[in-house]
């Protein structure tokens, strides 16, 4: 438990993923089974021990610290878990030596909550301050430590040099203490089966097509095919032995989030498109769906309303097709691939599936005009996919082309700047900007429409952390307000209607694309220029 | 309170001994000031008359460029006041110069702390437990959760950074006085000979220190540091320097912090440190209630800090205690 109670610890302490990475592959190198699995388990919240509450942390101090004090120090403290390892009474005479993680974990597993309470204290009476807060955080199963369960496994992956799309592909049938896994990557033992658990596959990725693809793109063209690039959220639906899963890009299980989406795929496969929820702003009158915004109101939900349901029914729009009733299509061509969707396409619920159109264009020029008069219709912009290509986990050179639509742009006004964290810590390097509300020569004051913390250089973070500097009229903790003298031109990918925001607005995706040191502050936009540019 | 201590008067800018019409840690110029250490928020300027040791006096005379009215008093040495009132100043074991004043009138005896620590620190004169009617004691770490560890555990941790990072720096934050030099001490008892590289904030005080005779070694200035002169050596700064431009010069640095607060992770977190040091020139929960219990005062009054819990503690302890609400002392950066 020492050498996890360290990492957590360092954990905390550190800000860059790149040294929390090197922290956790050190540790997992280093640790031997099944430790090791305990604490990957942990670190990717896959710990569950139902007998153990904060309650019953709470009772175990209160029967050992005054209230009075308990309360007072939890109030300081503001961590139950923390305050209760800082306040443990430790036990006259000898110390029996610390438990190991996997011994800690055993013993919590076959706790019930009748024998929670002396258990878990037998356990805190054998470790130091440290020790006993990294054990009440895994006992708890909330480490939150600031690290995902996605860093976790990279983390793993490059700790025994494996891929990290093979321990995405792996993970889900796994258990902890995860020990076919560790054989797997750090024995070179077989992989584990994974035919009859419902998997996620690693996505295939997208390259935006850009300086020299683009020109490469213009001779190729005919090698490749145009598809629309939705505006929701990429998803995988997988369905093995009787079980559906959703998952997101991220391989996040989002099927409870979509239960009408999980349970409309009842044929055997693994099926990759894009989440979308029903309207009339993508994909034309009938049949279409809604903007980005509707979408918003039914991510991120664990349990979802009928009211839900019903006003935001959620579709897929599918692009491909990796496996079908147990055979691996992946290493097929897009070409048979989409043969082979197509005809697959017909067997499922109408009202939950639909196709994702072939953008028929002789050329890229012709290509770039249908993409621009695609912007009133909210889609994201278009994809290139190779005819040829196999589907293959990633981001690999020549497969596959975004082509997003070229940003908007509007001119806002700086207002406020906070410090950054990190390398960025000494910089004011977080901005907030606003358009004007009227005229600002007949008096009216900007409001904020949208916050940006990245698009300039090193060098132009300077300048800026200079301006905010030498420009502050007040200061609300870390925040300073400027005086509104510099204007930024920003870039976002659509703005929406919001209520949440005094302007009434919010932006999807701003970044700083120019400092207008040139132009003056008063004319800067208003408003009301970019309210029309609400699609919603 | 007990109608016999009449003659001392809490008031909130600092405690009035009547008869003498002295003021103890003045938060405003008073006549006659009796001053327990030399940190800015108890040793302020402008008083007609300081008394205090001769280091507190040379540490205020540094700060504000005038020794005018000084009263210099040696550790267990008493001066008689006006009003019949003698005070004796003695040991706090907090910073270099401090001192517990206790002060007699009237056959009544009751000692003012000042900030203090019983820990040992080469630096300064440990604690001196004393006897005494009433106590009037310090509560800056005044909850249970404050337990500092032993000070070597935590100048091993700073070595060991240094040691794993050669191509960084350490950064210690450290407040200007007190806690910067005990550090350097600790760094040199530990065996650490190399150059320490001070930021300007701290080099009057660490050279005045040295004066007073603490040899605190090899200390050089970051500003004479040659070009990458600063990768793999300990770099000590004020902590509101940690996360400023200052710090933008030196090698890609390990924030670290020497203060009491670094025992609770999100207080560290708040101020960007990487690496924490839980050391503190102040007493922790256990040194706070084991005084109390080894002075045996008849009353405790509580000051500065975290006065509730220590209050609690007296009461679950059957002793008298009182809070008194003065104003005015920061130790947001111990």
């Amino acid at each position: 438990m020492d050498r996890f109670a360290a990492l957590v610890d360092a954990l905390v302490y550190t800000r860059s993923r790149n040294g929390k990475l090197r922290l956790i592959a050190e540790y997992l190198r280093a640790t031997p089974d099944s430790d090791r699995g305990w604490a990957l388990a942990a670190l990717t919240d896959g710990l569950d021990f139902p007998a153990v509450k904060g309650s019953t942390i709470r009772t175990l101090l209160m029967e050992r610290v005054d209230p009075v004090l308990f309360a007072l120090s939890r109030d300081f403290v503001g961590d139950t878990a923390e305050t209760a390892s800082l306040l443990w009474p430790e036990p006259p005479g000898e110390i029996a030596p610390a438990p190991t993680v996997s011994e800690a974990a055993h013993a919590l597993q076959h706790m019930t909550r009748a024998t929670a309470p002396a258990g878990l204290a037998a356990l805190l009476d054998r470790l130091d301050a440290n020790g006993r807060y990294a054990l009440l955080k895994l006992a708890t199963g909330a480490m939150r430590i600031g690290i995902s369960a996605r860093l976790a496994k990279v983390a793993f992956a490059q700790a025994f040099e494996v891929g990290i799309d093979d321990v995405e592909e792996y993970w889900h049938g796994q258990f902890p203490p995860y020990a076919e896994l560790f054989a797997w990557a750090a024995e070179g033992a077989p992989a584990p089966d994974a035919a009859h658990v419902p998997l996620f596959r690693p996505f295939m990725l997208a390259h935006a097509l850009e300086g020299p693809a683009m020109k490469a793109m213009e001779a190729e063209f005919t090698g490749y095919v145009a598809e629309w690039k939705w505006d929701g959220i990429r998803v995988q639906i997988v369905h093995v032995a009787g079980e559906t899963r959703v998952y997101s890009r991220s391989g996040d299980d989002i099927s409870a989030t979509f239960p009408e989406v999980a349970g409309a795929l009842t044929i055997p496969a693994v099926l990759d498109g894009e989440l979308l929820v029903r309207g009339s702003h993508q994909g034309g009158e009938a049949g279409g769906a809604a903007s980005f915004n509707a979408l918003q109101q039914r991510l991120g939900r664990k349990a979802v309303s009928k009211k839900m349901l019903a006003e935001y029914p959620a579709f897929v729009r599918l692009y491909d097709l990796l496996i079908r009733e147990s055979e691996d299509l992946r290493p097929l061509s897009w070409e048979q691939r989409r043969a082979e969707l197509e005809a697959f396409v017909p067997r499922l619920d109408p009202e939950r599936f639909d196709l994702s159109d072939v953008i028929e264009a002789a050329s890229l020029d012709d290509l770039a005009a249908i993409r621009e008069r695609a912007r009133d219709d909210a889609i994201e912009g278009v994809m290139l996919k190779r005819r040829d290509s196999a589907y293959v986990a990633g981001r690999k050179a020549g497969l596959w082309f975004k082509w997003k639509r070229d940003p908007l742009l509007i001119d806002c006004v700086l207002m406020y700047a906070q410090r950054g964290s990190g390398k960025r810590s000494s910089f004011y390097s977080d901005y907030t900007f606003g358009c004007w509300d009227g005229d600002p020569d007949a008096g009216a004051e900007p409001l904020p429409v949208g916050k940006a913390y990245f698009g300039f250089t090193d060098e132009e973070l300077k300048f800026l952390d200079r301006h905010v500097r030498t420009h502050t009229v007040a200061r609300f903790g870390p925040v300073r307000e400027t005086d509104k003298s510099l204007v930024f031109e920003v870039a976002f990918d659509s703005v929406h209607a919001s209520k949440r925001h005094k302007s009434g607005v919010a932006m999807r995706f701003p970044r700083i694309s120019r400092i207008r040191t040139d132009k003056p502050a008063h004319e800067a936009d208003r408003l009301e220029t970019l309210k029309a540019l609400i699609r919603d | 309170m007990s109608a016999a201590f009449t003659w001392l008067r809490p008031e909130p800018h600092g405690i009035h001994v009547v008869p003498a019409d002295a003021w103890i840690d003045p938060a405003r110029p008073a006549g006659l000031a009796l001053v327990t250490h030399g940190h800015a928020d108890h040793a302020r300027g402008g008083h007609d008359r300081t008394v205090a040791t001769p280091e507190t006096l040379a540490i205020m005379k540094l700060r504000y460029l005038t020794d005018a009215g000084a009263s210099p008093v040696g550790y267990g040495e008493t001066i008689r006041l006006a009003g019949g009132v003698d005070a004796t100043y003695l040991p706090a074991g907090h910073v270099l110069g401090s001192a517990q004043i206790l002060l007699e009138h009237a056959g009544e005896r009751v000692i003012v702390t000042g900030d203090y620590k019983r820990r040992p620190d080469p630096t300064c004169p440990p604690f001196e437990v004393t006897p005494c009617d009433v106590f009037i004691t310090e509560a800056t770490f005044g909850l249970p959760v404050f337990r500092h560890p032993p000070i070597g555990e935590e100048i091993a941790k700073l070595l060991k950074a240094r040691a794993d990072n050669a191509d960084r720096c350490v950064l210690v934050g450290a407040y200007a006085l007190g806690k910067a030099q005990r550090v350097i001490a600790e760094l040199r008892a530990a065996g650490y000979a190399e150059p320490i590289w001070l930021h300007g904030a701290l080099e009057r005080m660490c050279r005045l220190y040295e004066e007073l005779g603490v040899d605190l070694g090899d200390l050089r200035l970051v500003t004479d540091a040659p070009k990458g002169g600063l990768a793999g050596q300990i770099v000590m700064a004020p902590p509101s320097a940690l996360n400023d431009r200052w710090s933008r010069r030196l090698p890609d640095p390990i924030t670290a912090m020497a203060s009491g607060w670094m025992r609770v992770r999100q207080r560290a977190r708040q101020r960007n440190v990487e690496l924490p040091l839980v050391i503190s020139d102040h007493a922790d929960w256990d040194e706070l209630t084991r005084t109390i219990e080894e002075v045996n005062p008849a009353e405790s009054w509580i000051t500065h800090g975290r006065e509730e819990a220590l209050l609690r503690w007296c009461q679950l302890h059957q002793r008298k205690a009182r809070a008194l609400a003065l104003v005015g002392y920061e130790d947001e950066d111990d």
